[in-house]
C-alpha cells in the first residue's frame, strides 16, 4: 500500500520538477529569444557571440560585461552597423564552469559560425577556450585585468597587463614612502603570479615584504589573518584577493579598529560595482589601481555613464572591465571596417596601431602582443562608492604582458 | 601576549560561526537524517532577509529605530527560512525519507534553483548590509586587542539559540515529541503522535536556525547569492564530527574545529590551516566513525 503511495507521489515530484524546470527556462528564453531573431544564413546581419558566466560564482561581475557589450553593440547598429550589416549578438552561458566555458565557445565558433566572441572573466575560463580559439580560427575580445604572460594571435586582451596596473601602482606606493608590503591573495593564479611580480619589483625597487597569504576562494573569516598582519606591521596591504572574500575581509578589517589611515590596502580586483557589495563605509580610503573609474572625466565617459545608467537602471555603476568590454566591442568594429570584411586574419591585420577615444580617454591596438595601450590611474575610495583619483599616468601606457622591458623581471616568465 | 589572547578570542568566535551554520543542521541532518544540500541556501535566505529588511527600514522607518532593524531582521529571517523549511519538506524531502543518497541529489538540486531565483530576484552582484550602529566598533581590552562587537553579539546569539533549543526539545512537550519520533516512529506513532506533522515542524526548525545563522552572518561576511556554498561543507564537517544526533556532540564538534583551525592559521597560512584541518578529522573519523559524542541508543535505525 504505501509503495503504491509513494510511487504515485513520485510521479507528482517528477511532474513538478519539470514544470518548474519549464517554467525557469521560460524565464530565461524570454530574455535571450529575442536577442536570437534571425537564423543562420541570413544575410543582412553579422554574428557575433558573447559568452561570459550569466549564472552561478562568476555572475556576480560577469552579467554587467553582456549589459555593457549588448549596449555597444545596439549604439554601433543604431548607426548602420558595419559594412552595410546589423551586428547580431548570440549570447552565451558560461555558467562559471571552465568546461562549458570551452563548449560554447565551440558552439559559438562551429555551429553559429560567428565573426568574433566578446567574453571571459577569469584566466581559468580564457585558458579554458584558448585551445578552442587556436583550433578554429576563432577570435576573442577578452576585457579583464590578468597576471599577463600570455599572447595568443587569437585573443586581443583589452584590459591591464600587469605593468599596466600592478607595476605602476608598486612604484607609485615606494615613491609616496610605503616601503613595507604586507601581500595578500586568493589562492589560484593571478594572485600568485601578481605577488611574484610585486616580490621581484619590491627587491630592485628598495621596498620590503613583511608578510604573504593566500586564502582559499571563498575565505570567509580573516580575524586570524588580521591579526597576522597587526602583527606584521606593514605599511601597505597589497590585495589581490578576489570576489567575496573582498566583503569579509573589509567588514572584518574595520571590526577589527583598523582604518585606512592606520594601514592602507591597495586593491586591484575591486571596482565601483564589488564596492556597493562591500560597502563604501567599510572601503573608504582605502586604495584601488585602474584604468578606467565610473568618475573620470573625459567627455566620451559622460554620455558613456548617461547611457548605460538610462539602460540599465539608474542605481547601477560602470567600471574598469565594464569599460573595457563596451570599447572593445567598438574596436573590433573599427577594425572590421578597416579590413572590409570579418575575416580573422584580415581583422587582425587591420586592427594593428588602431585608436579608438574610449571613456577612458585613448586607447590603441599594440601591434606586437594584441594587448591595449591604456592609461593607469590610481584612485582612493570615498564615501560614496565612487573614485577619486590620485595619479595617472601621462597617456597610455605601452603594454608588456611578459615585462620584458623590466630588468628585475628577468626569469619571471620562464614558465 | 597580546596575540595570544586576541587568537584565543578569535578560536571562540570562528567557533560560534561554525555552531550557528551547524545548529540547523545539527536538527535536519542529525535528527532527522536528511541530508539537506540546500542548508547553505537557506543561510543565504536569512542574509537576504537582513538585507530586505534594512531597506525598509531605511525607507519607511523613522531613523532614530533604524539600529532595531537587525533584532527585526533575526525574527522574520527565522520565520522565511522556517517557511521555506515547510515548503521544501511538504514537497519534496518528505518522500524521501530514509533514501539519503536521493536527497542528497534532490536537495543539491534545490539549493541550485534557490541559488538562481536569489540571482533573478536581487540580481547577479553582492548587496550590503550596513551594520546597525551599536554593533560598530568592539570593546579594547589593551592596546592592538579589540573584540568587535559584532562578534561578542555572535557569540551571545549562539549561546541563546543553543538554550532555546535545549528547553525546547527536553522540556516541552513538543521537543519530547520530536524526541518521540526521531528515536522510534512507529512506536511514537501508536502514541497518537502525528508524525508527519512532527517532521514538518523539525525540519522547519532547523531551516529557521539557518535563516538565523545567514542574518547574522551579514554583520561579517558577503550577502549574494553562492554565499551559501561557502558555508555549506563546514556545517556539515561540524556535525558529523560532533556525532550525528547529539546537541552536546555539534557544539563539542564546532569548538574543536574552530580552535584548531584558528591556531593552524596563525602557524601555518590558510590553505595549509584548512588542509591540516580536513585531516585531522578524517583521521579522527576513521579512528571514532561516529564522532566526538556517540549516541547511545537502541533504536537509531529502527
Amino acid at each position: 500500500m504505501k509503495n503504491n503511495k509513494l510511487s504515485r507521489k513520485i510521479v507528482l515530484l517528477g511532474a513538478l520538477i519539470v514544470a518548474t524546470v519549464l517554467f525557469l527556462a521560460g524565464c530565461a528564453g524570454g530574455k535571450q529569444g529575442d536577442r536570437e531573431t534571425g537564423k543562420a544564413g541570413d544575410a543582412g546581419t553579422i554574428k557575433v557571440g558573447i559568452l561570459h558566466s550569466l549564472s552561478g560564482t562568476m555572475a556576480i561581475s560577469e552579467v554587467s560585461l553582456r549589459d555593457a557589450e549588448l549596449m555597444a553593440i545596439d549604439e554601433i547598429n543604431a548607426a548602420g552597423g558595419v559594412l552595410g550589416k546589423k551586428i547580431e549578438p548570440i549570447v552565451e552561458d558560461g555558467a562559471s564552469d571552465w568546461p562549458t566555458f570551452a563548449e560554447k565557445a565551440k558552439k559559438l565558433l562551429q555551429r553559429d559560425k560567428v565573426a568574433t566572441v566578446f567574453g571571459c572573466w577569469t584566466s581559468a575560463s580564457r585558458k579554458a577556450v584558448l585551445p578552442v580559439f587556436e583550433g578554429n580560427k576563432g577570435l576573442l575580445w577578452y576585457p579583464v585585468q590578468y597576471e599577463g604572460m600570455e599572447s595568443s594571435p587569437n585573443i586581443f586582451y583589452t584590459g591591464a597587463a600587469p605593468n599596466q596596473q600592478i607595476t605602476p601602482a608598486v612604484t607609485w606606493l615606494l615613491q609616496n614612502n610605503k616601503k613595507k608590503f604586507y601581500l595578500l591573495g586568493s589562492d589560484y593564479v593571478f594572485p600568485r603570479t601578481a605577488n611574484k611580480i610585486i616580490k621581484a619589483q619590491l627587491a630592485a625597487e628598495g621596498g620590503t615584504l613583511v608578510g604573504e597569504e593566500y586564502t582559499p576562494l571563498g575565505h570567509t573569516d580573516y580575524s586570524t589573518i588580521i591579526s597576522k598582519i597587526k602583527a606584521a606591521k606593514p605599511d601597505v596591504v597589497f590585495n589581490t584577493l578576489n570576489g567575496d572574500s573582498n566583503v569579509a575581509f573589509f567588514k572584518q578589517l574595520r571590526d577589527a579598529g583598523i582604518t585606512s589611515r592606520d594601514i592602507v590596502t591597495m586593491s586591484v580586483s575591486i571596482a565601483e560595482e564589488e564596492i556597493r557589495g562591500i560597502g563604501a563605509e567599510n572601503m573608504a580610503g582605502h586604495l584601488a589601481v585602474w584604468n578606467y573609474f565610473q568618475t573620470t572625466d573625459t567627455p566620451e565617459n559622460e554620455t558613456f555613464v548617461k547611457k548605460y545608467k538610462s539602460l540599465y537602471g539608474q542605481d547601477r555603476v560602470t567600471d574598469d572591465p565594464i569599460e573595457a568590454a563596451y570599447f572593445q566591442v567598438y574596436l573590433w568594429a573599427e577594425a572590421v571596417k578597416k579590413a572590409g570584411t570579418t575575416d580573422v586574419d584580415k581583422v587582425r591585420e587591420a586592427s594593428k596601431n588602431l585608436e579608438f577615444r574610449a571613456p577612458e580617454g585613448l586607447v590603441k591596438i599594440d601591434p606586437e602582443n594584441q594587448h591595449t595601450w591604456k592609461t593607469v590611474r590610481i584612485g582612493e575610495v570615498q564615501p560614496n562608492g565612487q573614485f577619486k583619483e590620485l595619479w595617472s599616468s601621462d597617456g597610455p601606457v605601452r603594454p608588456d604582458p611578459y615585462l620584458k622591458s623590466y630588468a628585475w623581471a628577468k626569469g619571471l616568465s620562464s614558465e | 601576549m597580546d596575540v595570544l589572547l586576541l587568537q584565543v578570542f578569535n578560536g571562540l568566535s570562528v567557533s560560534s560561526i561554525l555552531l550557528l551554520i551547524a545548529l540547523g543542521l545539527a536538527i535536519t541532518f542529525g535528527l532527522m537524517n536528511v541530508i539537506n544540500m540546500a542548508h547553505g541556501e537557506l543561510i543565504m535566505a536569512g542574509a537576504y532577509v537582513a538585507y530586505v529588511t534594512q531597506t525598509v527600514f531605511a525607507k519607511y522607518v523613522n531613523e532614530r529605530f533604524f539600529g532595531a532593524y537587525f533584532i527585526v531582521a533575526l525574527f522574520l529571517s527565522f520565520l522565511v527560512s522556517g517557511l521555506m523549511g515547510v515548503l521544501m519538506e511538504r514537497l519534496l524531502i518528505r518522500f524521501l525519507y530514509g533514501r539519503p543518497l536521493d536527497s542528497l541529489l534532490a536537495t543539491w538540486g534545490v539549493s541550485m534553483v534557490l541559488q538562481q531565483l536569489a540571482r533573478n530576484i536581487f540580481g547577479a552582484p553582492n548587496v550590503d548590509v550596513v551594520s546597525p550602529g551599536w554593533l560598530n566598533g568592539g570593546i579594547q581590552l589593551m592596546t592592538g586587542v579589540q573584540l568587535p562587537y559584532k562578534r561578542l553579539f555572535i557569540i551571545v546569539l549562539v549561546v541563546l539559540c543553543i538554550v532555546g533549543m535545549y528547553f525546547y526539545i527536553h522540556r516541552t512537550s513538543a521537543g519530547r515529541r520530536m524526541q518521540a519520533v526521531m528515536q522510534n516512529r512507529d512506536m511514537a506513532a501508536c502514541l497518537g503522535i502525528p508524525t508527519r506533522r512532527v517532521d514538518t515542524i523539525t525540519f522547519a526548525l532547523g531551516s529557521g536556525l539557518a535563516g538565523i545563522a545567514g542574518c547574522s552572518l551579514a554583520l561579517l561576511g558577503s550577502i549574494g547569492p553562492s554565499i551559501g556554498t561557502y558555508y555549506i561543507v563546514d556545517s556539515f564537517m561540524v556535525v558529523v564530527l560532533g556525532g550525528v544526533g547529539k546537541l552536546v556532540g555539534t557544539v563539542a564538534g564546532a569548538l574543536t574545529i574552530g580552535m584548531i583551525n584558528t591556531a593552524f592559521e596563525f602557524g601555518t597560512t590558510a590553505t595549509l590551516g584548512k588542509v591540516l584541518v580536513f585531516t585531522l578529522v578524517i583521521l579522527f573519523l576513521q579512528w571514532k566513525p561516529s564522532g566526538l559524542v556517540a549516541l547511545r541508543t537502541r533504536a537509531l535505525d529502527g
